[in-house]
Formats: C-alpha cells, sequence, structure tokens
C-alpha cells in the first residue's frame, strides 16, 4: 500500500514540465490533483518511473473560470481545430475556458460556472468526496479518462474542446475525440491537456437549453452504477432542435447516444418519444457490468435516468 | 538509489525541515517522521477518510498526498486542535458530550474536516452534515451521535 519508488520533480513552469515530459515520455507522468493516480500508484497498480508535479505551476489552473465574450466559436465540429480564438468572431458566442488544473472545489463554487454552464454545477457534487474534490482537477479527470467518472460524460453533452500541449505546439480536440478506450486517451506521450474551453449558447439561445445530471450509486460519493447527463435546446415553438444524452460507466469511454437523441430531435416531445430514446438508450450503450450491477440491470438503470432526466427538464427547467 | 528531497513545512503552527524519499505519503511523514500519530491511515487509497489533515486549509487526504508535496505548505494535523491539553477544542467537547465518537478511529479525520466545514457553514443544516461526511467512514457506523455532536456546533453558535 505505499508507492514504489521514483524520481519527482516539482515542474516550475509549463515549459519546464512540458521539456520532462518531451524527455521522459511514457516514463513519466504528471501529477494534478492525485486523487487518481496516487491511490493506483499506492496499490501499484501505477508505477511511473518519474512523476512531473504540475502543483508548483501557477497561472495552469485558472482558479476563477473565464467567460471570453464575442468569442468566435465557429464549427466546433472539426475534430481538430486551431486556437479557437482565431476562429470567424461570432459576436454573440461565448466560451467557458477553464484551465486544465482548476480544481473541482473551484468548479463546484464558482458562480460563473452556475450561472453558465449548469450542468457542470449540477455535477461536481457528484464528483467523490469533498476532500477528494478539494485536490482534484478536471484535466486530471479528463486526462485520467476513467469511463465511470462524471466528468468525462459531461464533457461530451457539453461538446467541450480540449486544448493538447507539447513542446511541438499546441493542438485542440473535441471531447468525443478525446477518450479511445478505457483509462487511454488521443494524447502524445510528450503531451499535456492544459485548457478546457466550452462553447456555451449564444445569446439567442439563452432559456432555450436546459440541462440535468443524475447517477445512481450505492453510497454518495462512490462511483456511479449508471449516470446520465442530459442537454434538450427547444426553439421557440417548442420543437426540440438539439439533444444529448451521455453516459457514464456505460463501456470504455464515456458514451454519446447520438440514436437515442435522434428520437427526440426535430420533435415536439411527448412521453412517447420519451420512452422511445429511453429504449434506444438501453441498448445503444455498452456497460460492463460488476460485481454491484449486472449489464442487465446498468441497461435497466440508463433506461429510467434517461426518462427521468428528460422529464425533469422538460417539466422543470423551461 | 533513493530519490531524497528536502522539505520544510509547517505543521500545526512549528516549522519542520525533513530529508524525505519521494514515495513516501504525507500520513507516514506525519505518523513516523514527526511522531503525529493523532491522523489515522485505515485504506491508504482515500475512500475511508481517516488521514484526513488541513493542507493549506483544506481537508485533504494525508495518504493521496507525497510528504513532498508538503514543502512550503501549511499543515494541520488533530494535535492542532487545542494547545492545552486540559482543554478540548469545541468541536472537540461537543463529540465528547454528544458521543460523537465509539473506537475513535474515525474521529481525527472527522474533526478535520468539520473544522473547515463549519468554518465555511456555520449554520448548516442536518442534510448538509450528512453530505460533508460522506466522505469520513465510521466502521462502528456511530454516524447519528457524530451528526448530532456537529449540530450541537451550531446550537451553541
Amino acid at each position: 500500500m505505499k508507492p514504489a519508488a521514483f524520481k519527482y520533480i516539482a515542474a516550475q513552469s509549463l515549459e519546464h514540465a512540458l521539456t520532462l515530459k518531451a524527455e521522459y515520455g511514457d516514463e513519466a507522468k504528471f501529477l494534478a490533483g492525485g486523487q487518481s493516480l496516487v491511490p493506483a500508484m499506492n496499490l501499484r497498480v501505477a508505477q511511473p518511473g518519474v512523476l512531473v508535479d504540475l502543483n508548483p505551476i501557477t497561472g495552469l489552473g485558472f482558479v476563477e473560470s473565464r467567460i471570453n465574450e464575442g468569442l468566435g466559436i465557429g464549427d466546433w465540429g472539426l475534430t481538430t481545430i486551431p486556437n479557437p480564438q482565431s476562429l470567424i468572431p461570432h459576436p454573440a458566442s461565448r466560451i467557458l475556458q477553464l484551465g486544465a488544473m482548476t480544481r473541482y472545489r473551484t468548479l463546484e463554487r464558482s458562480a460563473e460556472i452556475a450561472t453558465r454552464c449548469p450542468l457542470l454545477h449540477e455535477t461536481m457534487p457528484h464528483v467523490a468526496h469533498p476532500q477528494i474534490r478539494n485536490r482534484g482537477t478536471l484535466g486530471g479527470n479528463l486526462a485520467h479518462a476513467d469511463p465511470a467518472s462524471e466528468l468525462p460524460a459531461v464533457m461530451l453533452v457539453l461538446n467541450a474542446q480540449l486544448k493538447a500541449q507539447s513542446v511541438r505546439g499546441e493542438r485542440w480536440i473535441a471531447a468525443r475525440d478525446f477518450f479511445t478506450t478505457i483509462f487511454t486517451t488521443v494524447l502524445a506521450a510528450d503531451e499535456m491537456l492544459t485548457e478546457i474551453a466550452i462553447p456555451l449558447p449564444t445569446d439567442s439561445d439563452v432559456g432555450r437549453t436546459r440541462t440535468c445530471f443524475m447517477e445512481i450509486a450505492r453510497r454518495r460519493g462512490d462511483y456511479a452504477m449508471m449516470g446520465v447527463a442530459a442537454s434538450i435546446t427547444l426553439n421557440a415553438a417548442g420543437v426540440c432542435t438539439d439533444a444529448k444524452l451521455g453516459y457514464l460507466n456505460a463501456g470504455d469511454t464515456p458514451i454519446l447516444a447520438t440514436q437515442a437523441a435522434q428520437a427526440l430531435i426535430g420533435q415536439t416531445i411527448s412521453d412517447a418519444h420519451i420512452q422511445a430514446a429511453a429504449a434506444i438508450a438501453h441498448d445503444e450503450i455498452q456497460p460492463p457490468g460488476n460485481i454491484h450491477a449486472s449489464v442487465a440491470f446498468q441497461r435497466h438503470l440508463a433506461s429510467v435516468l434517461t426518462r427521468r432526466a428528460i422529464k425533469e427538464i422538460l417539466d422543470f427547467r423551461f | 538509489m533513493k530519490d531524497l528531497h528536502t522539505i520544510t513545512t509547517t505543521v500545526n503552527g512549528k516549522t519542520y525541515t525533513r530529508e524525505v524519499e519521494s514515495r513516501m505519503l504525507l500520513s507516514d511523514f506525519i505518523r513516523h517522521e514527526l511522531g503525529l500519530t493523532g491522523t489515522h491511515v485505515g485504506c491508504e487509497y482515500g475512500v475511508c477518510g481517516a488521514c484526513t489533515i488541513l493542507y493549506d486549509g483544506y481537508p485533504t487526504r494525508s495518504c493521496l498526498t507525497l510528504a513532498v508535496q508538503a514543502n512550503n505548505h501549511t499543515i494541520e494535523t488533530v494535535e492542532g486542535l487545542t494547545t492545552d491539553p486540559n482543554k478540548l477544542h469545541p468541536l472537540q467537547q461537543s463529540f465528547q458530550d454528544a458521543h460523537g465518537l465509539q473506537c475513535g478511529y474515525c474521529t481525527p479525520g472527522i474533526l478535520m474536516t468539520m473544522k473547515a466545514f463549519l468554518a465555511e457553514n456555520p449554520n448548516p443544516s442536518e442534510t448538509e452534515v450528512r453530505e460533508a461526511l460522506s466522505g469520513n467512514l465510521c466502521r462502528c457506523t456511530g454516524y447519528q451521535h457524530i451528526v448530532d455532536a456537529i449540530l450541537r456546533m451550531k446550537d451553541e453558535g
């Protein structure tokens, strides 16, 4: 229950950290909040040769999140995009930019996030325990890529864009392309996830997109047996113009159930549409099953949570 | 070859300089190097909460923190709650009055969690107390009296 020996280096700057990662590659791990990595090291599941501690670096966590107004978000459908600030400006667009070292605690308490990104705000109390949220970071969570974690699924639903930096340069990666399989991302051995950008509804959409997060865990703070992040956009006539349903602990990566969402898009959503979406989600996800919840039970939970989340949004959040 | 680092850290108001191996956990540093055995170690993977200390004022798992990460940071352990061995901290007194402990193993972690919680939220509801307590396991399952002890702090202002 103690870590194997490793070489510890306190990074003094982002450049220093990236240089070290370029030098050591897969032998080195970044230490962010350490709330997943250190237990893995204590259990010797992870035995990195080098630990590059990012905590001494200032500025990697924007301790307060920033809202950039008048920033173009352009076509977020691209797999890899240049710096989003270089895209065609759209005066009504907003982007929530979060430093990778922003701690859960900060996300949970940010008034800006509570107002601008209620899905993220609603999710945070479900992430582990208060003591873990004091240390854990958004970037560390996403780079860890645990499919049973809440935030990867939420990032899919929010259409987040992730910035990877290395000594070679930087690139932006869509959240839906970021997670490749369990505990694995597209980050190269020399790259660091440094920033998360979340496009926010344009002013004309304000009041038109509503979200909900729900999960079922055996105890508060435990890994959930199943969880859903849902987002529904209605136009002025009440027709659903966009829907996203993201699931955690539902496959090797966080799962965006696009077929289930299709049952809602273009519809004036009725109970029949909700039932249809829940039934499709039941089959569309690929839950692994474990000692606490069989695959069939996980699918059942996904179906129930899908119905509940959509009804919650339609009945109480518009 | 051991990867050794010299660290300077302030624990309960006292500054220590020690040479530590990078693989040493903060929980082991506090207990074995400083002899402050009030901080207990339960699961060593972040689930039980027994090792909770205040790291720069925030309740933190000392078993998920490396001793080298305490360099130039401030730590408070259960021993820091009171300097007078004959006078308990009000929170400790409340636990005694409400019988908020049985075997006592989880108590130091709960006290450190609740010290910070009550400083941030001096008038919590019972639901808020239970939520704040969710990261600390009591295997005597004496939660009701623990909650009572914390709510008594509120009653006493």
